[in-house]
């Protein structure tokens, strides 16, 4: 049977079959349109040392989905995750976003990677025009330089220069009532660790002249020992250390210092230290690290945010991580920007996203901004204060008003020829 | 490049104390599972990717054990015992397959494996990092020996290393065991001639260096963040020390691990940027200088 119908198809059906096919694969889009849910790619580390990360970042966007589809999805259609592991290489990061788009029929990207795969994906975007949305990448310059703009690609997520203002403001006090003018560093050794690391220095030296940096070590990420690190840094007799190393990286420098009593010789300022994966990793955690709020749910002290913590754990038995406020909010900008502009269209998502403000438990005021600028968050809660080794893990955050670190920021971008 | 801090740590004995202890600390626990490596490579003449996967067992198992009992000698005979019944398994069911096999096939069995046992451990542990922390007993201040600042702890590390060194190094040179390693490392055939069951003792073999991996593991496991797929990155440097050293030496891999120490302690500083790449340039010399490894035999 299946011969005879082959065979009795003539030329123009058979050119008219092979046309309407090809349609369908090469313009997915086409195809999807008409489906009742909306697919939305979400490519992520999954596997590898950061995975846990990954997982949360899955896990929150996940719990904010399924409050949208309860609400009625959006443009009145259900979103569906479409999660995909990128081991956290940028090349499986570019194929697996394609992927997503091309062969998935996936309508729009939260690319939930880390900054190496999130430069992958802005590509990607800027190549098939899908709306994207970065919601792990904290390094400035994805949304700070001109020639990365991209009208369909946005950034929820915290930046290193915001975080390096009130780093820099909250070290240089204390550096100046207590005298600490000799400094060291350790930081991870590529990109995110260097700009960080130089970050802060400019900041603490801006607010504190007599600083001088008389050390520096740079270990390799996921380096499994770092005794050379911590011996060195002994040898310079530093008054403070600053390090940007995080997750496992951060708790084995810990566990290695601690018994070389570093932390009794000098005070330790780690901007990674306060999110729950790290303070409940370890076993012995020393009293009066200085870090910057990762994820913290007493931080903003709100009914909200305490409440937003508490489910997340309710859900899925841990407490969320820094990844897993800003997929959160990711998809809580996805949904206001989707009523706003009455639609699923990733044009008119777009179009309403900029200069977006919305109510999120993740404001230092409640409020969360989609700048129009530089399509970027602004006005999320981000402070530094000193650790103890029990809950709340940071007592007290001291925080920088966001209308000083929009100056800051203006002169940063000035000098990097960003603005 | 800092040259200066270099010069100034030479001149100062605190330093020169510091650095060295620092040296012998990195060293060891790289020499554990080097001697594993060295050992089976010896003997069954395969390159085992699988083997810090074993350390990696070793010091989840030492994690576990801990947890449970509190006591970190429990937690090293755990770890140790665990790691080598598991290598018994994995030699019996997977490594006697491919002994004098196609070199490609030995390496995509092992990268199997590798694989396969990172996501065992993620099942049973977790995708999550995780830390034993410090036994009690070693939850002390740092010793300052002339003026170097010295942690009880790897003094301790240093101290069991250096035992099973000498302990694992009488065994191979004095017992009927050891010799007749030796004798299967130098002519497996003939040795089978003799009538000694060679897979028994290639299993024996390969059991002794899990042991050693997982007891490695053990003792890394207050200090080091536990991850599935931990094993890699100390697997590279430990083929390090077995190419400085000699494949199938185990005096060789004892100088090289600490070779490999020195260079990374010293390294740092007067070399900050170019550490790494030290450690590379070391393994390239004496492979242009002895490609046998410092103490490996050379081929007939």
């Amino acid at each position: 049977m299946t011969k005879t119908s082959w065979t009795s198809m003539n030329r123009r059906g058979f050119l008219a079959a092979g046309a309407a096919a090809a349609g369908t694969v090469s313009m997915p889009w086409v195809a999807s349109a008409q489906a009742k849910t909306i697919k939305v790619g979400f490519p992520t580390i999954l596997s590898g040392r950061v995975a846990q990360l990954g997982t949360s970042s899955r896990n929150a966007a996940q719990m904010e989905v399924e409050k949208v589809n309860a609400a009625g999805g959006i443009g009145g259609r259900a979103i569906e995750l479409v999660v995909r592991d990128t081991k956290g290489q940028p090349q499986e990061a570019a194929r697996v976003a394609r992927e997503l788009v091309n062969s998935d029929g996936c309508e729009l990207l939260i690319d939930a990677e880390a900054s190496t795969g999130a430069f992958a994906v802005h590509e990607v975007a800027r190549d098939l025009g899908i709306l994207c949305i970065h919601t792990n990448s904290e390094t400035s310059s994805l949304s700070a330089d001109p020639k990365l703009k991209l009208p369909n690609a946005f950034r929820c997520a915290r930046q290193g220069i915001h975080d390096s203002v009130v780093g820099g403001t909250y070290a240089a006090e204390i550096a100046n009532a207590k005298n600490l003018t000799r400094w060291a560093t350790c930081s991870p050794d590529y990109a995110y660790g260097r700009d960080t690391t130089a970050e802060f220095v400019m900041y603490l030296k801006q607010f504190a002249p007599k600083v001088e940096v008389i050390s520096e070590a740079w270990p390799k990420i996921f380096q499994p020992d770092y005794t050379e690190a911590i011996t060195k840094i002994l040898q310079a007799k530093p008054q403070a250390l600053y390090s940007c190393l995080w997750g496992g990286d951060l708790t084995s420098f810990i566990d290695q210092a601690a018994i070389y009593a570093l932390f009794t010789q000098m005070q330790f300022y780690a901007v990674n230290m306060a999110d729950y994966t790290a303070l409940t990793a370890v076993k012995n955690l020393p009293a009066g690290i200085h870090s910057g709020n990762r994820y913290i749910k007493t931080f903003p002290a709100t009914p909200e945010n305490a409440a937003w913590g508490d489910a997340y754990k309710a859900k899925y038995g841990e407490f969320p991580t820094n990844w897993a406020w800003q997929n959160a909010l990711g998809v809580n900008f996805l949904a206001e920007a989707a009523k706003k502009a009455n639609s699923a269209d990733g044009k008119k998502i777009a179009e309403a996203l900029r200069g977006l403000t919305i109510k999120s438990p993740f404001g230092a005021d409640g409020t969360v901004t989609m700048r129009a600028e530089d399509q970027t968050i602004v006005g999320y809660a981000v402070g530094w204060g000193t650790t103890i080794p029990k809950e709340p893990y940071v007592p007290e955050m001291k925080s920088v008003p966001w209308q000083r670190i929009f100056e800051l920021e203006a002169a940063w971008k000035k000098s990097k020829g960003f603005a | 490049m800092d040259l200066n801090a270099l010069t100034e740590c030479l001149v100062s004995t605190s330093c020169m104390v510091t650095q060295v202890t620092s040296g012998f600390i990195i060293g060891m626990l790289l020499f554990l599972v080097a001697i594993g490596l060295t050992l089976i490579f010896g003997v069954m003449k395969i390159v085992n990717f699988t083997h810090g996967a074993f350390y990696m067992i070793g010091a989840y198992l030492a994690m576990t054990v801990f947890q449970a009992t509190g006591s970190y000698t429990l937690a090293l005979l755990g770890a140790a015992i665990g790691a080598c019944l598991f290598g018994v398994v994995v030699e019996r069911f997977f490594m006697q397959r491919i002994y004098g096999g196609n070199v490609l096939m030995q390496l995509l069995v092992c990268y199997a494996l590798v694989l396969i046992l990172d996501d065992l451990v993620r099942i049973v542990w977790g995708p999550e990092f995780k830390s034993m922390g410090m036994p009690d007993a070693f939850r002390v201040p740092p010793l300052f020996i002339l003026g170097g600042i010295v942690p009880p702890f790897y003094l301790f590390l240093i101290a069991a290393a250096l035992a099973i060194a000498v302990v694992v190094g009488l065994a191979i040179a004095r017992t009927r065991f050891g010799k007749t390693i030796r004798a299967a490392a130098h002519n497996p055939a003939m040795v089978s001639v003799l009538g000694i069951n060679t897979g028994l003792l290639f299993t024996g073999v390969f059991a002794l260096g899990c042991l050693l991996a997982g007891l490695a593991g053990g003792l890394a496991a207050p200090v080091r963040s536990l991850t599935p797929g931990m094993g890699f990155s100390i697997l590279i440097e430990s083929f390090i020390v077995t190419v400085i050293g000699g494949m199938g030496s185990i005096l060789g891999a004892l100088v090289g691990a600490v070779l490999i120490g020195l260079i990374r302690t010293f390294g740092a500083l007067g070399f900050p940027l170019f550490t790494e790449a030290l450690m590379y340039l070391a393994m390239a010399v004496v492979l242009i200088v002895k490609p046998s490894g410092l103490f490996g035999r050379e081929a007939a």
